[in-house]
């Protein structure tokens, strides 16, 4: 009843006091600067040389791209507005632009099909990448790679519905015959593909892309970084499905698969992509008399993707090695055939475990499409280098050239990055 | 045996097809309607598409002048750029008809890389540029010097010459571009650029202060720079030669871009002018080409004295003298055998 302390003391508190705040040297900006920053000695000694270095690189950068000139019509130009002032004169991006985006000589009323079939890109390429968006949307992925060619290169519509009839003829014929045996149903698959692309480019008439409602665009006439993204595109898809054929073929228990498969790995690794290119683009023409040469375009897709694909092919075998024999053993105790138990339990862990490594290749591939440059390719890189340096305007420019052209790469390939780190996250469903 | 008799008939056709084709490049071009000219990827002045993608510069002109004097066009060719280490793979294997390349005419290009130069559209030589604060007034002075060097060109091989010669060293700094080397150069990454005269004074004239750099007053080597076409079609040769030198000639007699359509209205009272617009005389056809070839290829882009001046002349950036390139009649080595 009574307070037992009433007597003892003369006061007793009886509400709580309020909070103070935390010290100063315990909270805020000064807090997190003294823990992070300036823990130690030697930390705060390398604090301060860093904010020297970012500070004086800063004071350089800065106003050298808040002086920038963006309209002018050349080097000197550039200078004469400066007055001796530190700047960028990025008055070479603004005047050549689309030299660097489309290439030379796309013709530059059709600079909209290369733009819509980049936006077509992610429509396609999204139902790939995040698998909860609804199937459905695979059917224009299918589709996508037609649509594509069609707005790239233009032309007659048949073309490229005529590719698409020989693809869905093979597929046909595939679903027909593959319950009795794979190899009737793939090999017939791939003739009744080549059937129909032999009877059907008998009856495209001569001269149909000369009207068409998309004019005809050479692969000679592309280049810029729509070229880096067709090249990078076309021979990432290309690679990974050819790797994952090469990978298992080099695991296979016939030796006449398995040889084929380790012996084309193990020369293409061993010989430099540069050398690849160049037999595309130097050896390959001595070989076809001059009139029937295969487009350099499609010579160059060939070798980056065989490149590539021997790539892949070593970093899937490593997610294949990396699965425990037990997932072998129960796939084959359930009854499973061969490739049931590839589609079924081993390849989607091995892929799974591969992801990084692909996205790596990738994005290591999608640089290397700059070497083009080397066998006279005008891609953005051979843009640079070849007709706008050495145009009599714009030669002696060059940090806002490479620097554009770094930051086209850097966004593409931070995202691919992004998007790998993602997808891993997502399928993370163990090793918690 | 049959199999044998097939693969011999496949060999014998193959052969066959593949000499017609060298035989008559003429044909392959008027039935491909445009000229296939293989040009750099970019020199200053030589060879450079401008901002709408339009190639221009004294090779360029040589291509088109070889289109107008064939189609009547100078817009029928097909411009493919190759890189010093491509170029000749190109042409031998029929993937261009003609090179207009800045490329040098040596004995071994001619002779044992089975090329045939059609004449020459510009005499370089290489020259050495260094900064002005380098203190040094002649090549002789450069001993144990950096030079910037592009790979895969003669000028490498006339530096060792030279040096060799000279009892001096030097150490090359390698590099694959003209870009690159400027670059390299402005950097300080060497003391001293070379290459063709030509080049270093564009490249200079690039230059935020020119001042600041020197050309040395040493030539140390022949540079002729021409087209070339492949060994073995002698009349596809004489075309591109005789173009080039329609071009020359028609400096020499007066005819330009401004008067050739008043000169080739009539027959003119010089006979040699008309010869050479075709008003008198066969030798359109002699070539296999229409009577007016050089009137056509003179007015796609001028004669010789205008193609130069409207390029590398002292009115451009690149700002080139003509020296050596002028007419003989004016002591310059230009020299066209007459048109009869």
């Amino acid at each position: 009843m009574s307070d037992p302390h009433s007597h003892s003391v003369s006061f007793v508190r009886t509400e709580t006091l309020p909070q103070l705040p935390p010290p100063v040297t315990e909270r805020g900006a000064i807090k997190w600067m003294r823990e992070n920053l300036f823990a130690t000695i030697p930390n705060a000694v390398l604090t301060l040389v860093s904010f020297y270095v970012i500070i004086s690189v800063l004071s350089g950068v800065v106003p050298w791209i808040a002086n920038g000139v963006w309209k002018a019509s050349n080097l000197s130009e550039c200078r004469d507005i400066l007055v001796g002032a530190r700047g960028a004169c990025f008055a070479v991006i603004s005047e050549r632009w689309p030299q660097l985006l489309f290439g030379l000589s796309y013709p530059s009323e059709e600079y909209w099909r290369p733009g819509v079939a980049y936006l077509l890109l992610f429509v396609a390429a999204a139902p790939v990448m995040f698998f909860d968006l609804p199937r459905k949307m695979l059917i224009f992925t299918a589709l996508y790679p037609f649509i594509a060619f069609w707005l790239l290169w233009g032309g007659t519509v048949l073309a490229p519905i005529l590719a698409l009839l020989g693809f869905v003829a093979g597929y046909v014929v595939y679903q027909r015959f593959v319950k009795g045996s794979f190899a009737l149903g793939f090999f017939g698959g791939v003739a009744a593909a080549f059937v129909v692309w032999y009877i059907g480019g008998l009856l495209i008439p001569e001269g149909a892309s000369d009207n068409a409602w998309l004019v005809s665009v050479a692969s000679r006439d592309m280049g810029g970084f729509m070229l880096n993204m067709m090249l990078g595109v076309t021979c990432v898809s290309l690679s990974i499905p050819l790797g994952i054929v090469l990978a298992l073929g080099r695991q296979s228990s016939m030796p006449l698969i398995k040889w084929i498969c380790v012996i084309f790995i193990e020369f293409i690794r061993g010989v430099p992509l540069i050398t690849l290119l160049f037999v595309a683009s130097v050896m390959l023409a001595f070989f076809f008399p001059p009139e029937s040469t295969v487009d350099l375009f499609l010579r160059v897709v060939i070798m980056i993707t065989m490149f590539s694909a021997a790539y892949i092919a070593e970093v899937i075998r490593g997610g294949l090695a990396a699965l425990p024999k037990g997932q072998y053993e129960a796939a084959d105790s359930l009854g499973l055939d061969y490739a049931q138990a590839m589609r079924l339990i081993i390849l989607p862990q091995a892929l799974k475990i591969s992801i990084p490594g692909i996205v790596n290749i990738a994005v290591g591939l999608f640089k290397d499409t700059t070497l083009v440059a080397i066998i006279s390719m005008f891609d953005i890189v051979g843009m640079i280098r070849g007709p706008i340096l050495s145009s009599s305007d714009w030669i002696g420019v060059y940090w806002e050239l490479w620097g554009f052209a770094g930051l086209l790469f850097f966004i593409t390939c931070y995202g691919i990055s992004q998007y790998s780190q993602w997808l891993e996250r997502r399928l993370a469903t163990d090793h918690r | 045996m049959n199999k044998t008799v097939f693969f011999g008939a496949l060999t014998v056709a193959g052969v066959a097809a593949a000499s017609m084709a060298s035989a008559a490049t003429l044909d392959d071009v008027k039935a491909r309607g445009a000229l296939n000219c293989g040009v750099t990827t970019g020199v200053v002045g030589f060879a450079a598409p401008d901002a709408n993608g339009v190639w221009e510069g004294i090779d360029v002109s040589v291509c088109r002048a070889v289109a107008a004097a064939i189609f009547g066009d100078s817009d029928a060719v097909e411009f493919i750029p190759t890189t010093g280490k491509t170029r000749f793979t190109a042409l031998a294997s029929g993937e261009i008809d003609m090179l207009a390349r800045n490329t040098t005419w040596t004995l071994s290009r001619d002779v044992d890389l089975k090329f045939e130069f059609t004449g020459i559209n510009y005499y370089d030589g290489q020259g050495f540029m260094v900064p002005r604060n380098l203190g040094v007034s002649s090549a002789t002075e450069l001993d144990g010097a950096t030079v910037c060097i592009q790979t895969g060109t003669t000028t490498e091989l006339n530096l060792a010459d030279y040096f060799r010669a000279n009892g001096m060293s030097y150490e090359p700094v390698p590099i694959e571009t003209a870009a690159e080397a400027q670059q390299q150069y402005i950097a300080g990454a060497c003391d001293v650029y070379t290459t063709d005269a030509s080049a270093l004074a564009a490249t200079r004239s690039s230059f935020e202060t020119p001042a600041d750099h020197i050309l040395l007053p040493e030539i140390v080597s022949k540079e002729p720079l021409g087209p070339l076409v492949r060994h073995g079609d002698n009349d596809w040769g004489d075309i591109v030669r005789w173009t080039l030198n329609a071009l020359i000639t028609a400096e020499e007699l007066g005819v330009t871009s401004a008067n050739i359509a008043e000169l080739s209205a009539a027959p003119t009272d010089s006979p040699e002018v008309n010869r050479l617009l075709g008003t008198e005389g066969e030798l359109g056809a002699m070539l296999g080409l229409p009577a007016d070839w050089a009137k056509q290829a003179i007015m796609s882009d001028g004669n010789y004295g205008e193609i130069f001046e409207k390029h590398i002349g002292e009115s451009t950036p690149v700002g080139l003298a003509r020296g050596l390139n002028a007419l003989w009649t004016q002591g310059g080595l230009l020299y066209s055998p007459p048109f009869r």
